[in-house]
C-alpha cells in the first residue's frame, strides 16, 4: 500500500497535478536539454570544466561521463529531499543550501563506493569526481528541475540529457582544440584566447537549434 | 491523488502535517548531521586498505607535490617507489637524510648520484646556414618532416623550440643565438625535452661537467664546415689535447665521456671551430705547500707546463698557466698540492647551449 502511494507521489508532477509519463514530452525534454538549452553553450553553466578539461579527447569523454553520472544522482537526491522534505515543511526557500549539502555529500559517498567496489571505474572517473562536486552545472540541473515542476521521471530524463549535452559540447570542443594545436594561431591569441573565441562561435552555432522541439 | 505532505504524515505515523518542526536551523542541522554521520560511517565501512609501505614513504616525503620527480604528486611518487619503478632518492626536494629513510623503508640502497640536466648538443643556431625557406607549422617536428628541416646540416637544432614548449619547469628558453639555453637550477632532468626533440640532440648530462661538445654533425670536415661555422670537423685536436683520454672522435664527431672528463677545458681551447664549449666561469688553481720534497712528478704530469722548480726544492705553480685540472694533486706522493679557489663554480650557472 505504502509502496504504491510512494510511486504515485514520485511520478506526480508537484503543483500541476499532471502525473504519469508521456513519451512525447520526454523526447521534447531530451532535445531541449541536449541542443536547444545546452548547458554549456546556451545556459553558460559549467564553463570552467568546459575550458579546463577540453584539451584532450580522452579526458573530455571521462569528464563528460562523470558529469552525466553525478547529474543523475544529484537530481535523484535533490528532487526527493525538496519534494518530500522541504516543501511539506514550508522550507522551499532553503533549497540552494540544502542542494549543495546533498550534492557534496552524495559525490563523496559515490567516490567511496566506487573506490571500494569498482576500482576500474574509480580510476576512470576518480580525478574528475571531486572536480564537479560543487559545479554550477550540477546545481543548475537540480534547480531547473524544480523550476520546471518536472516529476521525478522527467527530472531524471532531463538530468541525463543535460549531462549528454555537456559531454557533447566538451567533446566537440576537445576535437576543435586538438586541431587548433596544429593551426598557425597568432601569438597573442594562443591558448585560452582562441579557445574562448571558438567557444563563442560554437555558442552562436547552437543558437540555430532555438525553437526546435517546442 | 496523494500529495507529498500527506505522505510525510503517513511516514511519521500522523494524520496532519507537522508544521511545528519546520524550524530551518533544526532541519538543516539535522540534514547536515545525518549526512555527516552517514559519510563518517561510510568512510569506516568502505575504507580501502592501502599499502602501508606507500603510506610510510608518503609520510617521510616533503609533501610539496612539486612534480620534480616526474610524477604528478608525492603520493604517486611514493607508489612508484613502493613498486620499484622509481629510485628511493628520486625526490629532488628531499635531503640526503630523507632519501636514506625512504631507502630504509623499501630496503634498497641509494647510490650517490650527481644531478643530471639537459644538454643541447648543438650550438649552430644562426651560425648554421639554411638550405631553403620553410613556411609550415612553427614547430620542430613538422619542420623536420620536410626534407629533415630547413638547415643544410641535417643533424642540428632547428630552433623552433619544441623543447621550450614541453619543459614543465620553464627551464629552457630560446637563446639569442637561435639555440635553446638550459637553466641548470630549474632543470630537474625529467627528460621531456630529450623525448620531444626530433633531432635527438638533447642529452641528460651531469651538472658538474662543464666542458661539452656543442655539435652533433656526423658529416665529414669540409661538408660540416660549409653547413655551419661552429661544426665539429673531426680534426682530432681535442683527442690529442685531452690529458685523460676523455675525448674520442668517432664518425667525424668528438664525444666527451663525462665519467672521465676532469673539466680542464684543454680540448675547448684547442678546438679550431669552437664546437667544444668550456662553460666553466672560473677554475681552481693548484697550490703547492711547504711539504713539497721536489720530486718533479707533478711537472711531468702537468698538461700545460704550469709547474716549475728544481729537483729537491719546493716547486711553484704559474697561476696564469694552471687550468685546475687536478692531475698533479693525485700524483703528488706527499699530498702537498691542493686546489684552491672557485671550488663551487660548477653549480651556479646555465649551460651556454
Amino acid at each position: 500500500m505504502t509502496v504504491t502511494l510512494l510511486l504515485q507521489t514520485l511520478l506526480a508532477a508537484p503543483g500541476t497535478g499532471n502525473s504519469g509519463f508521456d513519451v512525447g514530452r520526454m523526447m521534447a525534454i531530451i532535445i531541449a536539454a541536449i541542443f536547444v538549452n545546452n548547458f554549456v553553450l546556451s545556459r553558460f553553466l559549467g564553463i570552467c570544466p568546459f575550458l579546463g578539461v577540453s584539451k584532450q579527447l580522452d579526458s573530455a569523454i571521462g569528464m563528460g561521463s562523470a558529469v552525466i553520472f553525478v547529474m543523475t544522482l544529484a537530481t535523484l537526491g535533490s528532487w526527493t529531499v525538496y519534494n518530500l522534505l522541504l516543501v511539506p515543511m514550508g522550507l522551499a526557500y532553503l533549497r540552494t543550501i540544502a542542494f549543495i549539502l546533498i550534492i557534496a555529500s552524495l559525490v563523496q559517498l559515490v567516490e567511496m563506493i566506487l573506490q571500494k567496489f569498482s576500482p576500474t571505474l574509480y580510476q576512470a572517473l576518480g580525478i574528475f569526481l571531486p572536480l564537479i562536486t560543487t559545479n554550477c552545472a550540477i546545481l543548475g540541473v537540480a534547480v531547473l528541475n524544480i523550476d520546471e515542476k518536472y516529476n521525478l521521471g522527467y527530472s531524471l530524463v532531463n538530468a541525463i540529457a543535460a549531462g549528454i549535452g555537456f559531454t557533447l559540447a566538451l567533446v566537440l570542443m576537445a576535437g576543435l582544440r586538438q586541431k587548433l594545436e596544429l593551426a598557425d594561431v597568432p601569438p597573442a591569441l594562443k591558448g585560452k584566447p582562441v579557445a574562448f573565441l571558438v567557444a563563442g562561435v560554437m555558442s552562436i552555432a547552437f543558437l540555430g537549434f532555438a525553437g526546435l522541439g517546442s | 491523488m496523494m500529495t507529498p505532505s500527506i505522505l510525510i504524515g503517513i511516514v511519521l505515523g500522523q494524520d496532519s502535517v507537522v508544521e511545528s518542526i519546520g524550524d530551518p536551523a533544526v532541519v538543516l542541522g539535522a540534514m547536515g548531521l545525518i549526512l555527516g554521520l552517514g559519510l563518517a560511517f561510510a568512510a569506516r565501512k568502505l575504507s580501502v586498505p592501502k599499502d602501508p609501505v606507500v603510506e610510510r614513504i608518503n609520510g617521510i616525503l616533503p609533501g610539496a607535490n612539486c612534480g620534480g620527480c616526474g610524477f604528478p604528486g608525492c603520493v604517486q611518487f611514493a607508489e612508484a617507489v613502493a613498486r620499484g619503478d622509481a629510485p628511493p632518492n628520486g625526490c629532488v626536494a628531499a635531503s640526503a637524510e630523507i632519501n636514506r629513510q625512504i631507502a630504509e623503508v623499501v630496503g634498497g640502497e641509494i647510490s650517490e648520484s650527481v644531478k643530471m640536466v639537459a644538454l643541447v648538443h648543438c650550438n649552430g643556431g644562426h651560425s648554421a646556414k639554411d638550405g631553403f625557406g620553410y613556411h609550415g607549422p612553427v614547430d620542430c617536428v613538422s619542420a623536420s618532416m620536410v626534407m629533415g628541416g630547413q638547415k643544410i646540416c641535417s643533424y642540428g637544432c632547428l630552433g623552433f623550440g619544441d623543447c621550450v614548449e614541453v619543459c614543465p619547469f620553464d627551464a629552457i628558453r630560446m637563446g639569442e643565438n637561435g639555440v635553446p639555453v638550459v637553466d641548470r637550477d630549474a632543470c630537474t632532468g625529467c627528460a621531456r625535452c630529450v623525448e620531444v626533440c626530433p633531432k635527438r640532440i638533447i642529452e641528460l648530462w651531469p651538472v658538474n661537467r662543464e666542458v661539452v661538445v656543442a655539435c652533433s654533425s656526423l658529416d665529414k670536415g669540409g661538408e660540416a664546415r660549409k653547413a655551419c661555422s661552429v661544426a665539429c670537423i673531426g680534426c682530432r685536436k681535442c683527442e690529442k689535447a685531452c690529458p685523460v683520454e676523455a675525448v674520442k672522435v668517432d664518425d667525424n664527431l668528438a664525444v666527451i665521456d663525462p665519467d672521465r672528463c676532469i673539466n680542464c677545458g684543454l680540448c675547448a681551447s684547442e678546438c679550431p671551430t669552437g664546437a667544444i664549449l668550456d662553460n666553466a666561469p672560473a677554475r681552481p688553481r693548484a697550490y703547492i705547500d711547504s711539504s713539497c720534497i721536489g720530486c718533479t712528478l707533478c711537472t711531468k704530469v702537468c698538461p700545460v707546463d704550469a709547474i716549475s722548480g728544481e729537483l729537491k726544492e719546493r716547486h711553484s705553480v704559474d697561476t696564469e698557466k694552471c687550468i685546475g685540472c687536478g692531475l698533479c694533486v693525485s700524483k703528488c706522493p706527499k699530498n702537498s698540492i691542493n686546489l684552491i679557489g672557485a671550488k663551487s663554480y660548477q653549480q651556479d650557472r646555465e649551460f651556454r647551449v
